[in-house]
């Protein structure tokens, strides 16, 4: 990341760019882009907080496990599905958990690393975009976008049993 | 929609909160979700700041016109109604280049900026363009090259091979994203031009 910044400012000197003054006007915008998306931020931790808080991860969790060990999924996985969409923080703090209790090098360590490697914060990257713009009709957006979660979700069981003959 | 799948997500807690008796614990979440989602802006507030001024930085010198050539060809034909030097397609550009990278953080903005360039571009002010359906999704899929944070993770909990784990990553983030942009295309071209 500092590379990635050193070379752009260093590019900038090269092309005569008055780096500084140019950098100053663009945060300037990024204050404003940050005001567009602070409200949107703010309902969506609510209502992820209120979400894992009230157990209702742990009850849609004991709903769908025995469905998910039946088709091979492991059970230990079933948690990180549901939160990755809506959390970054929150599924990191579940994918440390299921490494301290599983191992990293186990099936479901295997997996649930992959899924985690594969998928992004669905919810949140959607909300911010279109709050940001103040867009509400968003079209066929969350029907693609899960399905692409579901996608990893399937191939992540299915490449780890696969590439590592499990 | 964000509405009802937010207030769905409300309900549903709060419900079960009542049945598992959970309710002072959804008190508390109820208070310190405020902060902790102030906490999360303002770390994001300087993040965002930050990598807008290099990203205009990285604009006024011709990087991101550089950029723009180099990814023209893979992007073209999912944004066929956008200029390869509009603005919008820059940012675009931007966006993808640092989410390959694994520049999450530097990513958003540039993301964010592209969100607002194509808004400038579309008539109707409320709903979705064909070219934002096929962003957003972009972004909501992994596009990383290397998980390196993943990585780090796997290896402080001792695994033997930390990126044992890349080929299929990367397997599964191609299926996804396919299907993703399959998917967003195919009912972009159906639903006509908005």
């Amino acid at each position: 990341m500092p590379a990635f910044a050193c070379i752009v400012v260093v590019f900038g000197l090269i092309k005569k760019v008055p780096v500084f003054d140019v950098f100053i006007s663009g945060a300037k915008e990024g204050v404003k882009l940050l005001y567009n998306i602070a409200p949107t931020i703010m309902g969506l931790v609510f209502a992820v907080d209120l979400l894992q808080s009230s157990g209702a991860i742990d009850a849609i969790c004991a709903l769908i496990q025995p469905t998910a060990e039946f088709l091979g999924f492991p059970k230990e996985i079933v948690p990180l599905v549901l939160l990755r969409p809506v959390s970054g923080s929150g599924s990191t703090a579940l994918l440390t958990a299921l490494y301290k209790t599983c191992g990293p090098d186990s099936f479901a360590g295997r997996t649930a690393s992959v899924l985690a490697g594969s998928s992004e914060t669905t919810f949140y990257a959607i909300a911010m975009y279109f709050g940001c713009i103040r867009v509400k009709k968003i079209r066929h957006t969350l029907f693609a976008a899960i399905t692409a979660d579901l996608t990893a979700a399937i191939m992540s069981v299915i490449t780890v049993r696969l590439w590592f003959n499990m | 929609m964000l509405n009802y799948i937010w207030s769905g997500l409300i309900a549903v807690s709060v419900l079960c909160a009542l049945f598992m008796g959970n309710t002072a614990d959804i008190s508390n979440a109820l208070i310190e979700s405020g902060a902790s989602s102030i906490q999360l802006i303002l770390t994001m507030a300087g993040i965002i700041c930050l990598w807008s001024g290099i990203m205009k930085i990285a604009v006024e010198s011709g990087l991101t016109n550089i950029f723009a050539k180099i990814f023209a060809p893979l992007l073209r034909p999912l944004f066929p109604r956008l200029d390869k030097k509009s603005d919008a397609f820059q940012s675009i550009t931007m966006n993808i280049s640092a989410n390959l990278l694994g520049l999450g953080n530097a990513a958003t903005p540039f993301g964010l900026k592209a969100m607002e360039q194509l808004h400038t571009l579309n008539d109707r002010r409320d709903i979705a363009s064909n070219e934002m359906v096929v962003f957003v999704v972009m972004n909501t899929a992994s596009l990383q090259l290397l998980p390196t944070t993943l990585a780090a993770l796997r290896q402080s909990y001792g695994s033997s091979a930390p990126f044992e784990i890349i080929v299929p990553v990367w397997i599964s983030s191609a299926c996804a994203l396919t299907v993703a942009l399959l998917i967003a295309c195919t009912l972009n071209i159906r639903q006509g031009k908005i």
